[in-house]
């Protein structure tokens, strides 16, 4: 019965497709890219793009004094004003290309990443939550347009200060009479980078690391494994707060040592991957075909073991949004006025009762990317790895 | 001169039980243009010695044992270093190896892997090496060479990447071949295939051709000399018609006994009683001693050597004392001695 019904569903759906691709389907990508995909029934797809192009066209027209301005204005704008027009015609182009080329050709990927994206996409939290994540990085990257205030700008501090959500404070004002939004937003920046910017660094750290443990094995192994057991044997909150009172905080110093203390799981998981991909024979087959050991490792092996770093990665980006944020509430990562979310979380510790706001959304935004991140990473795991493909 | 030239060859591996002679001893000699059959059952060191002469034993457990020597075209191989001993594998020597599923890496097409070996080894730009390895393709039989070369392996069928494989190690004009049971995984019809591809690009190229099986009618049909291999040594050694005509050692008469269509009369099989000893621990005295229908007193005294047969002209061996003591050779129990040679013919 259910059966059928799917059937005659996605029977309708294609047809839908169809008849948006011939009757004026590229005139109405062109005018809001994504609706037909929508009209098709592809709602993830046409919603996204439909909402990114809707979402960057608004910004354009109710900040067109700022976006102008950009060009020529600091690197931050410059990067804000690329993404607007990367983002924009982007949405167009996929939309027009999508069109064309119809959705009927099938003969669907078998490769491996195919399998593991077909199956990525029948995860529709996984989905979403990847779209959370692409979100948060387009508003961190646009936020020089978005932000009504200067996150340090401070109102008058006696009418202004403690003020709860309004029009003009979306989110309210602090103790210092700074908009919360515009903090939040630069906070983001903040959080989401060196996020991103640590996690690549223990990942590169980890990857090439675990790689020619396992590969090479003997005695550069068990260097290398003791290297991880020491990391790892070390509180690494305690290790992070003794390293951060020996020199001054600052940006660089919290994501260099966040992306160093983090390298020894990658490490494991890779040398774990690369010891039983060593026993493969087009590994043993390039090596008798005259292939250095630098080229094995760079060339076949790593390339093999993407899917299980991918997903440390997405993981890791998680877990130290959570970490910067835990170091900042105790006054031992990003400084003040600069703003982060741990900060702003410490800075509502005071007036928590009568200032909820000043807490609440930072904290609302930390459980947000972090789940996000959590959400995208469990997806790509059941999607990357064939045994949980069911 | 022989091409490849292999002397008292150890190889052994440290493991937790002790040391495994994998290889014990052997020596051999191939010329250019020639195919050698190594033929034996598991565990008896066929791949350890084709691991051995690439240089790719792993190390540590395994290493070569002082005293062996393998020469490839004069050269010393045991003891090259190992910059000097990559830069052969590939150019001199290449090999193909038994699981053509896994012998691809998943993650390229076919062209880029081919394309990845021209262009280390020749030299070759993009567009060349796609030229040349197109040029591959279509000579180990591949159909749409043009397109099959940017396929990724999945898309291939196992004989098709066993192909791929074959034209990976032809790619750059190798003199030596060693095809490590390059058909096990194949279904027969593909066997076949694969075979007379092999033995056509030989004789193209007058490459020397180590084959390594466990495979009798691969050997009838492909070698011209073939050596039998028990527990780590050369048990008997002859010309393809010499062994298959009048086998010598009790081994590999035994070998030819569990033939189908062999055993003269026989409705069933006649297997080899017992099972390979383990290689750590290699009895005294012959080591085929324990299975082997003739063996008395003297056998395990002392190991027996490999025996000239047929005097030095011939190139027969027998590592058996039956070579000094013909009288012996009255079975035990009855086996076809002296039927009529009559090479097994592979199933097409």
């Amino acid at each position: 019965m259910s059966e059928v019904w799917t059937e005659a569903r996605s029977d309708a759906r294609s047809r839908a497709s169809r008849r948006v691709r011939f009757r004026g389907g590229p005139a109405l990508g062109i005018v809001l890219p994504g609706l037909p995909q929508l009209l098709a029934g592809r709602l993830a797809a046409g919603g996204y793009v439909t909402a990114l192009w809707v979402g960057l066209v608004t910004l354009l027209m109710y900040r067109w004094e700022r976006v102008w301005a950009a060009p020529t204005g600091a690197l931050d704008e410059q990067i804000a004003f690329a993404t607007l027009a990367l983002g924009i015609a982007g949405a167009l182009a996929w939309s027009i290309r999508d069109l064309r080329k119809g959705r009927d050709p099938l003969p669907m990927s078998r490769s491996q990443w195919g399998l593991a994206s077909r199956a990525f996409r029948k995860n529709r939290v996984a989905v979403l939550a990847v779209g959370m994540v692409a979100f948060f990085y387009l508003v961190a990257l646009l936020t020089p347009f978005i932000a009504p205030f200067d996150p340090t700008f401070q109102g008058d501090l006696l009418a202004d200060r403690l003020s709860g959500p309004s029009a003009t404070h979306l989110l309210g004002t602090d103790h210092f009479a700074r908009d919360i939004f515009s903090r939040l937003l630069y906070g983001a920046r903040i959080s989401l980078s060196i996020g991103f910017v640590a996690v690549s660094i223990s990942i590169t750290i980890g990857t090439l690391l675990g790689a020619v443990s396992g590969y090479l094995g003997g005695a550069v192994d068990s260097v290398i494994m003791r290297g991880v057991d020491m990391v790892i044997s070390f509180p690494r909150l305690v290790l992070l707060i003794t390293i951060i009172a020996l020199f001054e905080p600052s940006i660089t110093l919290i994501v260099v040592i966040l992306g160093l203390t983090q390298w020894p799981q990658v490490t494991r998981i890779v040398r774990g991957e690369v010891l039983s991909l060593r026993e493969r024979e087009f590994v043993q087959a390039g090596a008798a075909l005259g292939f250095s050991r630098v080229r094995i490792v760079l060339r076949h092996v790593i390339p093999n073991i993407l899917a299980p770093v991918i997903v440390a990665a997405s993981l890791g980006i998680g877990d130290t949004i959570v970490l910067e944020a835990g170091l900042s509430f105790l006054g031992l990562g990003v400084q003040p006025p600069t703003p982060s979310w741990g900060t702003m979380v410490a800075d509502g510790r005071n007036n928590l009762l009568g200032a909820w706001w000043i807490s609440t959304f930072p904290g609302l935004a930390i459980v947000f990317v972090v789940l996000s991140f959590n959400l995208a990473g469990d997806g790509l795991r059941d999607a990357l790895d064939p045994r949980l493909r069911s | 001169m022989s091409l490849l030239q292999v002397d008292n060859l150890r190889t052994w591996f440290e493991t937790d039980s002790g040391t495994a002679r994998a290889v014990d001893g052997i020596s051999f000699a191939l010329r250019k243009g020639e195919t050698l059959g190594i033929v034996g059952e598991s565990g008896c060191g066929k791949t350890v010695t084709s691991l051995s002469i690439m240089g790719l034993v792993p190390d540590p457990p395994g290493r070569i044992v002082e005293g062996s020597s393998v020469r490839l075209n004069g050269r010393e191989l045991v003891g090259m270093s190992a910059g000097d001993l990559r830069r052969l594998r590939g150019n001199e020597m290449a090999m193909i190896f038994q699981e053509p599923m896994t012998s691809l890496n998943p993650v390229y097409t076919v062209g880029n892997q081919i394309g990845e070996a021209l262009r280390l080894h020749r030299g070759l730009d993009r567009a060349e090496a796609r030229r040349v390895g197109v040029e591959l393709l279509r000579e180990v039989g591949i159909s749409d060479p043009e397109q099959r070369f940017d396929e990724h392996p999945h898309q291939l069928s196992g004989g098709m990447r066993q192909r791929v494989m074959i034209a990976m190690a032809l790619s750059c004009e190798p003199e030596l071949l060693i095809a490590d049971e390059p058909t096990t995984a194949l279904d027969v019809t593909i066997q076949a295939q694969i075979l007379e591809l092999l033995a056509d690009a030989q004789s193209a190229r007058g490459m020397a051709m180590l084959l390594i099986t466990h495979d009798l009618g691969v050997v009838a049909e492909v070698c011209d000399r073939m050596l039998v291999m028990y527990a780590g040594q050369v048990v008997e050694a002859g010309t393809v018609r010499q062994v298959f005509g009048e086998p010598r050692h009790p081994y590999t008469r035994g070998l030819l006994d569990s033939l189908p269509g062999r055993a003269a009369g026989a409705r069933r099989l006649r297997p080899i009683e017992g099972t390979v000893p383990s290689a750590t621990e290699w009895p005294e005295g012959c080591r085929f001693r324990d299975r082997c229908p003739h063996a008395w007193e003297r056998c395990a005294e002392s190991p027996p050597p490999l025996l000239v047969v047929d005097g030095e002209a011939s190139g027969r061996s027998s590592r058996c004392w039956l070579e000094e003591e013909p009288e012996r050779r009255v079975a035990p129990r009855p086996s076809p001695t002296g039927s009529a040679p009559q090479r097994p013919g592979r199933p097409r």
